[in-house]
């Protein structure tokens, strides 16, 4: 595919659209591309992590430096795909696929316990402590009969979360 | 406004609006025991992210919005070529003499009055306010400003302030046709801020500059002064601190609100269809944007002049810029948006993050302690 200044032909969002599995429609692809080239604002072909964080509401989330990882430098492309699990019609495991690759953002293949430390440090900020955090996290574990020493996989947050499970759709506007 | 110890990449913004606006994870109302599902499901936090990266509110105030192009067909595209012809052939080169002509007449004029007359000199000050007011109109004149004024003229009286909504910097010399105000504008580079220090230092313009947190406490002062004065001309604010692209309205800030005198209200409203008059300044030098108005065939707006406001006892700053950007929003067909236009700029302050942080901290530590 070209780079994000020339226009998008047909062939172009066919590819995009089976990179997604047919999550998003053409229409959706087509907004998608005209927020794409709105956030790159130099036309590089990527949207670089600056750009995402001139999104007001993306820098107030708290989750946004750990996104940023996954969503920096991405073509338009895997920019899709990323977002495929934001559509209505993504599956739960789906969803819950991209949960784990946000608490597994150096891509293992496995989440430790310093993963989910990092992840709540992310949610709580100042208002607890890393002792508290460890506490927490070690009952809960304890609890579902993980323990801090073994990751956690893929298997393992499908089990956790799959009953009643996940809702997290965003709909693209459509002009 | 800002915080004495905040730098100037972080702003403290005005609060009241955004809370409102930034929904908080939703965490089941009842206390209920803490369970590893309820930690490792991220999905609200993770969907708000996507909704902001798939669509923002504060984005959308800045997009400008190209005409669609009518020219598709054969019979069409001939006309607009024509169009192209007469508009950068003949329109562009007869605006360009008459705005040469005009600023000739303008400088014959006001350097003799600028440097004979004394400095507090009633003749200096009227004549100069009539030649600002001559120059504006030769510049509406050079894009065939089509400007229709709705309500009553503004008149010079003290304690009032104008303040507008904000699209171009030729807001301020559609207004200033009508009457020489002096206007608080951010300080430019190159031959506007050449323009800014000589001649509109004349009618009383204050400038500054926004990365300079300093220079809102010198131009609040200034500003008081200013209205305190009899025959000094009268003051427009633009309370949106940046252009935005005449579809909505970010928050107004209240610098402008609390000076204890009366606010009078300006709507404009820019007619797409002849030429899009938002300048965008990331994207576009202003003399780029002139001419790009000067090579269009009109810029058509109009401009209502709405009834003064002053501030409701238990109102404060805040909910009293919020009501007149109201009124000016309705009366000129705009959307609100609660967010800062100085985010532009800045990043937003940590401290909004932090209230959310707080927020799930506590329910999660509340819930440990369920059995």
């Amino acid at each position: 595919m070209g780079n994000a200044s020339s226009m998008l032909t047909q062939y172009d969002i066919e590819e995009v659209q089976e990179h997604c599995h047919y999550l998003f429609s053409q229409q959706e692809i087509v907004a998608l591309y005209n927020r794409f080239c709105q956030l790159d604002r130099s036309a590089k072909g990527f949207i670089s992590s600056d750009e995402f964080l001139s999104i007001p509401e993306f820098s107030l989330n708290p989750l946004s430096q750990r996104l940023l990882k996954m969503v920096d430098g991405l073509n338009f492309k895997v920019f899709v795909a990323f977002l495929s699990a934001f559509s209505p019609l993504a599956t739960v495991p789906q969803k819950i696929e991209l949960i784990f690759k946000v608490y597994d953002v150096d891509g293992k293949g496995r989440v430790t316990f310093k993963d989910l430390m990092e992840v709540l440090g992310d949610l709580t900020g100042s208002f607890m402590s890393e002792e508290q955090r460890e506490i927490v996290l070690s009952q809960v574990l304890k609890e579902a009969g993980y323990s801090r020493d073994s990751p956690l996989l893929l298997e393992d947050f499908m089990k956790v979360l799959c009953k009643p499970g996940v809702t997290m759709e965003v709909e693209v506007p459509v002009d | 406004m800002a915080g004495l110890g905040s730098s100037s990449s972080e702003m403290d913004l005005d609060r009241l609006n955004i809370e409102e606006y930034l929904t908080v994870e939703s965490i089941r109302e009842s206390p209920r025991k803490l369970h590893l599902r309820d930690l490792l499901d991220i999905s609200p936090t993770l969907k708000e992210a996507a909704g902001a990266i798939v669509d923002d509110s504060f984005t959308r105030c800045f997009k400008s919005n190209p005409p669609e192009p009518w020219n598709w067909n054969v019979y069409l595209f001939p006309l607009w070529c024509l169009g192209v012809v007469i508009r950068y052939g003949i329109l562009f080169p007869l605006r360009v003499t008459i705005l040469a002509a005009g600023w000739i007449v303008f400088f014959s004029a006001f350097l003799p009055v600028h440097f004979l007359l004394g400095d507090h000199n009633k003749l200096r000050q009227k004549v100069e306010r009539k030649l600002v007011e001559m120059i504006c109109s030769v510049f509406v004149a050079s894009w065939t400003g089509v400007i229709k004024y709705h309500g009553p003229r503004p008149s010079i009286r003290p304690q009032q302030v104008f303040v507008a909504n904000h699209t171009s910097m030729i807001d301020f010399i559609i207004l200033e046709q009508m009457t020489a105000f002096a206007v608080i504008m951010q300080k430019h580079p190159g031959w506007v801020g050449f323009i800014q220090k000589t001649i509109l230092e004349s009618v009383g313009c204050i400038w500054f500059n926004r990365t300079e947190s300093k220079d809102r406490e010198i131009v609040a002062r200034k500003l008081r002064e200013h209205t305190q004065g009899v025959d000094k001309n009268p003051v427009l604010i633009f309370p949106e601190g940046t252009c935005v692209n005449n579809h909505y309205t970010v928050m107004f800030k209240k610098g402008a609100f609390e000076l204890g005198c009366a606010v009078c209200p300006v709507a404009i409203k820019y007619n797409k269809i002849f030429v899009d008059a938002f300048w965008n300044s990331k994207k576009q030098s202003f003399t780029m944007h002139l001419v790009q108005l000067m090579t269009s065939w009109a810029v058509v707006c109009d401009v209502w002049y709405l009834e003064p406001q002053y501030i409701r006892s238990g109102e404060t700053p805040i909910e009293f810029a919020e009501r007149v950007r109201d009124m000016i929003s309705v009366r000129a067909g705009l959307k609100k948006v609660p967010w800062d236009g100085y985010l532009k700029y800045f990043r937003p302050s940590p401290k909004l993050i932090e209230r959310k942080q707080q927020i799930f901290a506590e329910s999660v530590l509340q819930r440990l302690e369920e059995k």
